[in-house]
């Protein structure tokens, strides 16, 4: 299904925003805004039934160009506010926009003990492998070896995958797609967003201003390139080595498995204690 | 979901004609990043003299909206080309 960009800017834009957006020319955050607005077009849902929650960063920035339910809370706490908003209304399709400094550092805690509890909840975490906003530095997905503005000698500690780590937290769903790929991210959103359960996409992009200059990586097009080299599909990977695999970006759905959902379990537990004081509520 | 082989079909199916798609851009939103004139598989997008965005020759666009797609400021619209009402509209 094609849907023009002009039907999302009328729909789903803010129009008391000022736009163009703040993100510097060819950021991958303008991209992956795009992509969740096809994914909640094609999910077909009311404006009002949907409610996007950021931190700070650059991400943190896009839910305040969207006309939805929109909360832009304090650094790494998305998901906390997120979490409350789904334990009060469970019908609500909840989204947590995060960076990965935003997630994984200083929402680290939240971000893994949100993926254990399952809720049912969306998260985009959108990796740029820096601290953009703040004036790169280097944050736990920064490569071994990179420069940035606190490790301008190389970085010598070693970065994570966020999706793995989801994966062992337990997530029902896990997803990564990188920004040349938009159309596979829009549907693994979409497919994100349906999932019942905590789903995690994320989203490789770049940070051609704060990563890119100092790597010499080069400019916006040279990096998105880069990631259509670097990217292989799950079914393709899973017939390549280890070695092969060395700095290669796996896409697709990364796991997707059926768990017990926190707030049905809740509902349950209330059900087993009005039983026990004899069906009186 | 269609792939890249059935995008080419569909642009000459239609009685043995080729589609014609129109692109505008939307130059008050856009900062000349770039990335459409360096990923157009046909590359028709060009830069005018400001670095923004423009088509001189629409009728090459094969319309894979891969602009549309990755254009991260919603400045680029991509249509297909409907016919004129009346004879002279052409």
């Amino acid at each position: 299904m094609v849907i023009p960009a002009q039907t999302l800017r009328h729909s789903f834009l803010r129009h008391n925003k000022k736009f163009p957006h703040v993100w510097c020319p060819g950021c991958g955050n303008g991209i992956v805004m795009a992509a969740l607005l096809r994914a909640i077009y094609r999910l077909d849902v009311s404006k009002d039934d949907i409610v996007l929650a950021s931190g700070i960063g650059c991400s943190g920035r896009m839910p305040t160009y969207l006309d939805f339910n929109t909360l832009h809370t304090t650094h790494g706490r998305a998901l906390t506010f997120a979490t409350g908003v789904k334990l009060a209304r469970p019908s609500l399709n909840v989204v947590a926009i995060m960076g990965d400094g935003d997630a994984t550092a200083i929402g680290g805690n939240h971000f893994i003990h949100a993926a254990r509890r399952n809720l049912n909840l969306t998260a985009i975490i959108i990796n740029n492998s820096i601290y953009g906003m703040t004036g790169g530095q280097y944050s736990p997905t920064t490569p071994f070896g990179a420069r940035s503005t606190t490790s301008v000698y190389g970085h010598i500690e070693h970065d994570f995958s966020i999706a793995e780590l989801a994966v062992t937290a337990g997530a029902s769903f896990v997803a990564r797609a990188t920004v040349y790929h938009a159309e596979l991210m829009d549907r693994l959103i979409e497919q994100a967003m349906r999932k019942r359960g905590f789903a995690v996409v994320e989203v490789i992009s770049n940070c051609h201003v704060q990563y890119g200059r100092r790597n010499k990586l080069g400019g916006a097009v040279e990096m998105i390139r880069r990631f259509k080299e670097q990217a292989v599909t799950v079914s393709r990977a899973k017939r390549m080595s280890a070695e092969e695999l060395e700095g290669k970006i796996t896409i697709g759905v990364l796991k997707d498995r059926e768990l017990p959902i926190s707030t049905e379990e809740y509902k349950k537990v209330r059900q087993r204690a009005r039983a026990s004081r004899g069906g009186k509520v | 979901m269609t792939t890249t082989s059935e995008k080419k079909k569909k642009t000459t199916d239609s009685g043995g004609k080729k589609r014609h798609y129109d692109v505008s851009f939307y130059h008050d939103w856009c900062k000349a990043c770039g990335i459409c004139m360096a990923f157009c598989p046909q590359e028709i997008i060009l830069a005018d003299k400001n670095g923004k965005p423009e088509i001189t020759d629409p009728d090459r666009c094969v319309g894979c909206r891969f602009c549309e797609l990755h254009c991260p400021d919603f400045a680029i619209t991509v249509s297909e080309r409907t016919p004129g009402r009346r004879k002279n509209d052409a």
